[in-house]
């Protein structure tokens, strides 16, 4: 039934309490009105590239509603988690159902989205969504605050040491419902946390999580963050973080993509200090006719810093990957290390990548490097481990383990790891 | 019981390379083939186990009686067949033990998983048989290994994989003399009266040190004559045009 008029999440305006505090309501307005003016990225637009804005079904989503007795208690029932952790949070449809901060050192603030709004105020209209979002989706991070309720706020103090990592779990539930989780994370000097975001739907209808992720490292501080995407097959996700990485700091970043009908993320990593370095690693497997849409920015101020940004896709049926990266060298930052790398393993003659990799450098004694690579699995590499006795289908997938293992070895976290590997196995036997 | 080659007709696209190749190996035996570049030599070992590039034209390859012609690659790596590759292809991400672990695990009947205490108890023995290093267990498949170990390290996979019948490919190319002497330790070990050898060289050096029992020679995809031990002796004296007229006056 064609109609103009707008439904769903175009016309459907936030709700915000009244206890909101009010610097927060006028910039949650204003996204709204931000959101509502902006037009949607048309298919000329260089960040959408190979993508289309349209496949983020805005009109026939609605913003989720808050969760049955009984759907937060089969999401807590599906959070299997870590044993081992500093703390952990469920949150179904945008609703807090379960907090757990035991694990947590002394005088780290680690609480929901909601939580912070009312404790800790100063900290978010510091930190709270400064970055200018350059990658194309301006219109969607607008939507994003002006929605925005859920999430994790997690502050740790210099010096601070988290040894266990922070869990995150996100799912969605009922048809059409969007979600917009919102993870912040402040290091000051010398602090250390990891911290992963799931993201998945508790039953196999599609849905929508558009969730942002700032990350904002202190002086010699170290972040590690995984963002697993694990949603139903014709769920659409879109993710956008930022990195700000101060001197001497270092924060890894892990894109795990293996739900969804259509996923975007959108990354951007600052070096602002000098001697800052980012890892931004991404894995993915397509599988049908999943669009995996990757879009990244490594943008150097500072002299001395590093970012070594690794993605690798492997694709399966007729699905599709776009990655699209750039490189930024500024004035003045000299002697950076910057490295981008996108490979793409294509198991089916079908499958598509594409690969938009860029370089803008501006100072001088810089070490750039930039490429991606494309292609099927090596006849010879598949007949060595054939004549070893290993049946074409385990020999497959050994190859493209092996594919992957790189990426995750430089994730490096084997608590996380554990977890997100068998994911990622499990994903594969999906893919056969 | 045996593998038995019988008039083995093998093609690329619009190139006979095997042209009526027959040939036996029993149990306990180690045969050697010699013979020029081009000869067909690793054609051989490559149709043997099935590499699709070739096309078997005729003949049968039989395996203890079952012809292994119409088996896929890894079926015939299960049946009993195993290739020690000449040029050994690097896996990267998969660690050497995990592969080993994976071949081991696709001769077990469906659901059983090997024992790992067992496999690394294994693995260990025979990696000091072969004076490898233990870091070669998490090291990529031959990733980075240089020519020496890629061909200790298949040695080590035929150590593991125990096959009745092990084709070993120019295993001696590119190696110096103190890594032909562990490599053909390692195959002097497997050496067994249930176990058939067939060793492809160019050269008559490994003869020396892996002893065979019958030296054949490939000429145009023909095994065109055998003999003991000795006839390598010959070969690598005289080279193979005293074979060629011998060809040529038994024709005559």
């Amino acid at each position: 039934m064609p109609s103009d008029t707008p439904t769903g999440l175009l016309s459907i305006a936030p709700a915000r309490s009244t206890s909101t505090p009010a610097w927060f309501t006028t910039r949650s307005n204003a996204a709204w009105a931000e959101f509502q003016s902006l037009p949607l990225p048309g298919l000329k637009d260089e960040h959408w590239r190979y993508s289309n804005a349209k496949k983020i079904e805005l009109a026939d989503h609605a913003p989720a509603k808050t969760p049955t007795a009984e759907q937060s208690k089969a999401a807590l029932a599906a959070t299997e988690g870590l044993k081992e952790r500093a703390a952990r949070f469920v949150f179904v449809n945008d609703t807090l159902v379960e907090s757990d901060t035991s694990g947590l050192p002394a005088g780290v603030v680690c609480v929901s989205f909601e939580e912070a709004l009312k404790s800790h105020e100063a900290a978010l209209q510091q930190h709270f969504m400064k970055g200018d979002l350059p990658l194309g989706s301006g219109k969607f991070a607008a939507l994003h605050l002006a929605h925005v309720k859920a999430g994790t706020v997690i502050i740790v103090p210099k010096n601070v040491v988290i040894e266990k990592p922070v869990e995150i779990f996100h799912w969605v539930v009922g048809d059409h419902a969007a979600i917009f989780p919102h993870t912040l994370v402040v290091t000051g000097d010398h602090a250390q946390v990891s911290v992963v975001d799931h993201y998945r739907s508790l039953e196999g209808e599609g849905g929508l999580s558009i969730a942002i992720a700032d990350l904002v490292g202190g002086s010699g501080s170290q972040i590690t963050y995984a963002a697993c995407q694990e949603l139903a097959d014709d769920a659409q996700a879109l993710h956008l973080s930022s990195i700000t990485a101060g001197r001497d700091a270092s924060v890894k970043s892990f894109q795990v993509q293996l739900g969804a009908a259509f996923s975007r993320s959108e990354s951007v990593s600052d070096l602002v200090g000098q001697g800052a370095r980012s890892d931004m690693l991404s894995v993915s497997l397509p599988i049908g006719d999943q669009i995996v849409d990757q879009r990244t920015l490594q943008r150097h101020k500072a002299p001395h810093a590093t970012s070594d940004l690794l993605y690798k896709n492997a694709l399966y049926g007729k699905s599709r990957t776009v990655f699209s990266g750039l490189i930024i060298v500024d004035e003045g930052a000299h002697y950076t290390d910057a490295y981008q790398t996108c490979r793409n393993l294509l198991n089916s003659n079908d499958a598509e990548a594409n690969s938009l990799p860029g370089l803008e450098i501006n100072a001088d004694q810089v070490k750039c490097s930039h490429g991606s690579t494309s292609g099927p699995i090596a006849d010879e590499e598949l007949f060595y481990l054939k004549a070893r006795g290993i049946p074409d289908i385990e020999s497959r997938r050994l190859i493209v383990e092996g594919f992957l293992a790189d990426v995750i070895e430089r994730f490096g976290n084997s608590e996380v790891l554990d977890t997100l590997v068998a994911r990622i196995d499990e994903k594969l036997v999906r893919a056969e | 019981m045996s593998l038995e080659i019988k008039d083995l007709h093998a093609q690329i696209p619009g190139r006979e390379i095997l042209k009526g190749l027959n040939l036996t190996i029993n149990p306990g035996e180690v045969h050697a083939i010699m013979g020029p570049n081009g000869s067909g030599k690793s054609t051989l070992s490559k149709v043997l186990c099935g590499h699709e590039d070739y096309e078997v034209t005729s003949g049968e390859v039989l395996l203890d009686g079952q012809n292994i012609l119409d088996m896929a690659v890894d079926e015939r790596s299960r049946a009993g067949l195993f290739l020690a590759f000449q040029y050994p292809h690097e896996i990267p991400g998969v660690s050497n033990a995990n592969f080993l672990r994976a071949a081991l695990k696709a001769r077990l009947p469906k659901g059983e998983d090997i024992d790992a205490v067992k496999f690394y108890k294994q693995l260990y023995a025979r990696m000091d048989q072969l004076e490898m290093d233990r870091s070669f267990t998490s090291r990529s498949v031959n990733e980075g290994f240089s020519g020496g170990e890629k061909k200790r390290n298949e040695i080590l996979q035929l150590m593991m994989l125990e096959p009745k019948y092990a084709i070993l490919d120019e295993t001696d190319s590119g190696l110096d003399i103190d890594a032909l002497k562990i490599v053909s330790r390692g195959v002097n070990a497997m050496r067994s009266e249930n176990r058939g050898f067939l060793v492809i060289t160019h050269y008559q050096r490994l003869l020396n040190y892996i002893q065979p029992d019958i030296v054949h020679v490939l000429m145009d995809g023909q095994i065109v004559h055998t003999g003991g031990k000795d006839l390598a002796l010959k070969l690598e004296e005289k080279g193979y045009d005293w074979v060629k007229e011998e060809m040529l006056a038994a024709a005559a």
